[in-house]
């Protein structure tokens, strides 16, 4: 393998991005171009946007992503075991194993501390005010 | 020079074949779609059964006004479709239609085609980081975070497909699919790998290619009831039309992944080698109209889900699924 065995894929982002430009250059010559500030403001229902859009998330996504970026290194040695396989056997399936084993550990632990639990807080408070009100009803 | 000739057509015979598909499966989605809810959907376009409507859409979208929003940051907004188009197309490069009808069979393709379908990933976000608009933004949001947690189990089951075929090559995954499993009498049957120990693998791998392509049941980035129409909200004209495109040439490429992983590719039980070098393509295309046919059945069938059972889906059963399958298929291959 050369680096000209990747010529295709540079060939293809080529021919990709001239389809698109070529596209966006059509409806740019045949679409009308008349922008007002009730267009060109943000969607937000027909009213005006009080706002900035939030710029504060639920810390979650973060978790995810960190997650994510244990999980991917992972993957990156699984391939490197997987197609060299045959060569290791039962070696191989022990090394990565053990490998493997820390990491799920890893998940396992962060099951257990609730950091999978989306959005606990609210449900919680929403049961709570459900059996207030049935409460009341009864 | 004949070289370059060769390639420019081979890349583009297959760019026109797949992004002709994703038409298909456009036109599949309103027709197919419209007769599970008992209607009749598009009629009139084109004459008959309205099949130019895919391309009576395209027109549409071209002639209409293209907005950048007040306050969007306007080289991240122009670029994001583009980065959208770019993570499936790339894809197309390693997809090998029949033996010899493949753009380039690089021998980590398997590992290229996924590495390059989760640039899509950083488009969305772009879209939704640079649009000002909160619907955008919570959308983009959403994405990101549902593109990474099935990007874990997606490449989890690959790497079983991997270990059974022995290479990363998307051609040698197939060829190896083509290995007789047993023999009746004179005849040795080859079955693909769904028959042969990769059904966990296979149901994994559409689950997760449902929620990386964003559709139902797994929408939320774009749930119309709560998010207008999500990262997508303020965009118009032709560049609405590229994330349109996108995801149908996502689907497209998604589906054509499954069936080389899973489904035999360009093989058929039972076809020899010069009937699979001629009929290949048809053969493979077939697959991925079926598979495309299963994705669109689902959106017309299911709810959707909430974030929090979206997440606890990936991390809690298909990622551990996903890694038991892995130990069960490399046992197996160690003792037989």
């Amino acid at each position: 393998m050369t680096l000209a065995d990747y010529l295709p894929i540079g060939l293809m982002m080529l021919i990709g991005i001239g389809f698109a430009t070529g596209a966006m250059w059509v409806s740019w010559k045949i679409a009308p171009n008349v922008p007002s500030p009730e267009k060109l403001a943000p969607y937000e229902c027909g009213i005006v946007p009080l706002q900035e859009p939030a710029l504060r998330f639920p810390v979650k996504f973060y978790l995810v992503a960190m997650l994510f970026v244990i999980f991917d290194v992972e993957l990156i040695f699984l391939f490197a075991w997987a197609v060299r396989f045959e060569a290791f056997g039962w070696t191989g399936i022990a090394a990565i194993g053990i490998f493997v084993a820390l990491l799920v550990e890893t998940l396992f632990y962060v099951w257990k501390r609730g950091a999978l639990d989306w959005n606990v807080a609210h449900r919680d408070r929403y049961r709570r005010v459900v059996a207030e009100y049935e409460d009341e009803a009864a | 020079m004949s070289f370059a000739v060769l390639l420019t057509v081979k890349v583009l015979a297959v760019l026109g074949l797949m992004l002709g598909g994703a038409l298909v499966v456009i036109y599949a989605e309103l027709k197919v779609g419209a007769h599970m809810q008992n209607r009749i959907g598009p009629y009139f376009a084109g004459g008959r059964f309205g099949w130019a409507q895919p391309f009576a859409d395209a027109l549409k979208f071209m002639q209409k006004e293209d907005l950048v929003p007040d306050g969007a940051d306007d080289r991240v907004y122009k670029l994001a479709p583009y980065v959208v188009l770019m993570g499936t197309i790339g894809v197309f490069v390693v997809l090998p239609l029949s033996p010899r009808f493949v753009a380039r069979d690089l021998d980590l393709g398997a590992f290229y085609a996924l590495a390059i379908s989760s640039l899509t990933t950083l488009g969305v976000l772009m879209a939704g980081w640079s649009s000002n608009n909160k619907y955008s933004l919570i959308g983009g949001l959403r994405a990101a975070a549902q593109l990474i947690a099935y990007e874990l189990p997606l490449v989890l089951a690959v790497v079983a497909v991997a270990i059974q075929a022995g290479t990363l090559s998307i051609s040698g995954i197939i060829e190896a699919q083509a290995a007789p499993a047993f023999s009746i009498g004179e005849l040795n049957v080859a079955l693909p790998y769904i028959l042969t120990g990769q059904i966990i693998g296979f149901a994994i791998f559409v689950v997760a290619s449902l929620a990386e392509l964003s559709r139902i049941p797994f929408d939320m980035p774009i749930a119309e009831s709560e998010l207008t129409m999500g990262f997508v909200t303020e965009y118009s004209s032709i560049r609405f039309a590229m994330f349109f495109l996108a995801e149908y040439a996502g689907m497209v490429s998604m589906s054509a992944l499954a069936t080389a992983f899973y489904l035999g590719g360009y093989q058929l039980p039972g076809l020899s080698a010069t009937a699979v070098e001629v009929l290949g393509p048809v053969i493979f295309i077939s697959k991925v109209f079926l598979l495309s046919f299963l994705f669109i059945w689902l959106r017309w069938t299911l709810p959707r889900f909430r974030e929090d059972q979206l997440q606890s889906l990936a991390w809690r059963w298909l990622i551990p699924a996903a890694l038991l399958n892995i130990a069960i298929t490399a046992t197996f291959k160690v003792v037989f």
